[in-house]
């Protein structure tokens, strides 16, 4: 078994976060790991990308070689187009439809929203509406990893508690609106 | 023994500490800041026990190198660690501290940034570590980094010499599990003998480098020998040459290849500096093609190629264009250069999706400062401003289009006072304060000696912002004590605070400056966002 995720957005909707929380589920599932992040500078608003590549052997490269990956989970849908030449075959993508215009070429969120569409295999959700109805609006992130867990080689109940563990520090209020978000992510991708 | 999940940089961090280290100094920089700050981290937790260390952020590259070199004099085990651009700024006590007579065991790190992900060159450092002679270890991944580490303290003090680790922004930032070792007990302060070998008085030196041309024999020995290097013999004609993380790019592409070759490839793998001479004639002998994949320059490669071509084998690399010549290696150029056909994913149909390059926070300070500073140059149609590194370059791009210039750390306030000398006027240096401490202040020193006719705007927000907000090495009220102390005239020293709603009295008092002819400084106060996030969380 083989699973490359290849995740990205936009600096602050916490991407790399995310990629630990999966990282370390499958970690706790006995798998082997590499994840791999783009830091750039620390300033807000710039692309956001990191790696998560997950095997049952060992792994040879950090980063996922083209066509390879499985999934991408996109915090915003202009970045999902960005990384289609990583995406292989029979991969899948899931996107935030909610659009982040920091730059003043951003394409009509239509044709963005229209490329994603074709392809075989794809989820658009608001994220954000999910997340509020969470209880929590920045857990728009953690709404995208329930809405892609079906295709993730780990057990739901695996990743909930690993996003549970991730938040205890935030106290009980902050882990159960993040759960409730993957939740609702789950639902909106049965 | 116990496994542990790390990025490149702590895996780096936890071998230095399970070696033994004892102090641990650094200027930040990225890729290479994750290493202090997971140092600090574990030197605030171990504060009072046995283990206790230092762990220190300093002014600049060259002064923790120094603080370092320092603590080996001590006979404790010391590093230094920077990114690849602040080796030059150290390269005076770097390339000196190869002669003198290591005591406790040295290491420095460089983090070098083939691909510019937040850098101004992709320098290699092993050019470095080549042309000041010592021995160089390059890690292939996070495993390799951690026990690197003990490698290079005890190889230090075994040659006593200092040791490189040389890594790359892809191992620096990718996280595995690593498997870590027991701790070392840390060395006892113990001064280094007085036998004048700290001493290079150009007698001493001399004798010093001959004894350092001396150890590069046993130091080719190590790279020759069965610890370091593995060579493999294969039947196939082509032969592969990997570099530090080139290796998990190869083996990534390798079963692919020999199902199309039909035959495994001979493989040598360096890791270790000097190049194992003997291995490379040996692998050289049995191959037709040799390739050559290494991420940075082509620092082996141009060494095996020489000046002139050889009939045999033929080298294949970044100068033969297998390779691309800048930027990072991937697994798709390492797969392209190994004769693979390309993997091919989705293409975006009907668009290109535009590149999101980072900018300002909203809010930050910079802004209110450089959008004062626009509004006073309005009024002269010539003038310059040189700015610096940090966050504030960013002022270079719309919509402020504020800074003309940013080359290395300090530059500012040098070349906006040479534009000035030149005739240029006004001219005006933008630096953050930390960058000032690096590597103003002496430019500074400078302007006043020669009264040079020039404004020095340090926009003083209290932090590194650029690479996460570590705290300036000394609190930034007193940075007026300091400029007033080289000697810039009290009325000229003036202290604003960096918010739009000071924006009336700002650009009054640039342009006041401004006009002024001689030397002035204004500091610009007001906190970065992100450090003040940053200090929420703690
Ligand atoms: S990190 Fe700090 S200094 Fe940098 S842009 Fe943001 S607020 Fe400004």
């Amino acid at each position: 078994m083989k699973y490359d995720i290849v995740f990205c957005g936009v600096g602050g909707q916490g991407g790399i976060s995310v990629s630990v929380v999966i990282a370390r589920a499958a970690m706790a599932a006995g798998l082997q790991v590499k994840q791999s992040e783009v830091h750039g500078m620390s300033q807000r608003g710039g692309e956001v990308l990191a790696h998560l590549r997950i095997s049952d052997k060992p792994i040879a490269s950090p980063t996922i070689p083209r066509g390879c990956a499985n999934l991408i989970l996109a915090f915003e849908p202009l970045e999902a187009l960005r990384y289609l030449p990583w995406l292989s075959r029979d991969g899948a993508v899931v996107a935030a439809t909610a659009p982040i215009r920091n730059i003043p070429t951003y394409p009509e969120i239509e044709s963005v929203l229209a490329e994603i569409k074709a392809l075989p295999k794809a989820v658009l959700l608001d994220a954000d509406a999910l997340a509020k109805e969470a209880g929590n609006a920045r857990a728009a992130n953690i709404v995208l990893v329930g809405a892609a867990a079906k295709y993730l080689p780990l057990k739901a109940d695996a990743i909930e508690t690993a996003i549970a563990e991730n938040f205890a520090r935030k106290g009980d209020a902050v882990v159960s609106a993040n759960v409730k978000a993957f939740q609702n992510g789950r639902k909106a991708n049965p | 023994m116990s496994t542990e999940t790390l990025l490149g940089n702590e895996a780096i961090a936890l071998g230095a500490v399970h070696a033994g280290l004892s102090g641990a100094f650094a200027y930040p920089g990225t890729p290479s800041t994750e290493i202090m700050e997971f140092l600090q981290e574990t030197a605030a937790r171990e504060a009072g026990t046995a283990n206790a260390f230092v762990a220190q952020w300093c002014a600049n590259e060259k002064t923790a190198y120094e603080s370092a070199l320092g603590a080996s004099y001590a006979g404790r085990r010391a590093m230094a660690s920077m990114k690849h651009v602040g080796l030059n700024v150290a390269a005076d006590p770097f390339v000196n501290s190869a002669l003198i007579r290591i005591n406790g065991g040295f290491v420095v790190v460089v983090a070098d940034d083939p691909g510019m992900h937040s850098s101004q060159d992709e320098q290699d450092s092993r050019w470095l570590a080549d042309f000041a002679r010592i021995i160089c270890l390059e890690p292939s991944d996070q495993q390799e980094a951690y026990d690197m580490m003990r490698k290079a303290f005890d190889l230090s003090e075994k040659h006593e010499v200092p040791v490189m680790i040389r890594i790359t922004t892809r191992l620096a930032h990718a996280r595995a599990i690593v498997k870590t070792g027991p701790r070392t007990p840390q060395n006892p302060v113990r001064k280094a003998d007085a036998d004048m070998s700290w001493i290079l008085m150009p007698a001493i030196a001399r004798k010093r480098w001959r004894e350092l041309i001396e150890k590069q024999k046993a130091f080719a020995a190590i790279s020759d020998g069965p610890d370091a290097n593995p060579l493999a013999m294969k039947s196939g004609k082509l032969g592969v040459i990997t570099t530090g993380v080139a290796l998990p790019y190869y083996r990534e592409n390798l079963a692919d290849l020999v199902a199309s070759l039909g035959a495994e490839p001979s493989h040598l793998h360096i890791g270790m500096y000097p190049m194992p001479k003997e291995k490379l004639r040996k692998l050289a002998a049995g191959v037709e093609r040799l390739l050559v994949i290494e991420d940075g320059y082509p620092f082996v490669e141009r060494e095996l190629r020489g000046i002139l071509p050889f009939a045999s084998p033929r080298i294949l690399g970044k100068e033969s264009g297998e390779l691309p010549i800048d930027g990072e290696l991937s697994p798709d150029n390492v797969r392209a250069a190994l004769g693979l056909p390309e993997r091919e994913g989705f293409a975006v149909k009907n668009l290109v999706p535009p590149s999101r390059p980072p900018s300002l926070c909203t809010g930050c300070p910079h802004t209110d400062s450089l959008v004062a500073l626009k509004e006073v140059l309005r009024d002269y149609p010539l003038h310059s401003v040189n700015s610096d590194i940090g966050c504030y370059t960013l002022g270079a791009l719309p919509p402020y289009s504020a800074v003309e210039t940013c080359v290395d750390m300090g530059a500012s306030i040098g070349m906006a006072r040479g534009a000035s000398e030149a005739g240029l006027r006004p001219t005006v240096a933008v630096i953050g304060d930390s960058t000032f401490y690096h590597s103003g202040i002496t430019n500074l020193i400078d302007a006043v000696s020669h009264r040079t006719n020039m404004t020095v705007l340090i926009l003083d927000n209290g932090t590194t912002g650029m690479t996460g907000a570590q705290p300036t090495i000394l609190p930034s009220s007193g940075l007026g004590n300091l400029v007033r102390g080289v000697g810039i005239e009290p009325e000229h020293v003036v202290t604003l605070r960096a918010h739009k709603n000071e924006h009336a009295k700002n650009v009054e008092a640039i342009r006041r400056e401004l006009a002024y002819e001689g030397p002035s400084v204004v500091i610009m106060v007001r906190e970065c966002l992100e450090a003040v996030k940053k200090a929420r969380k703690a």
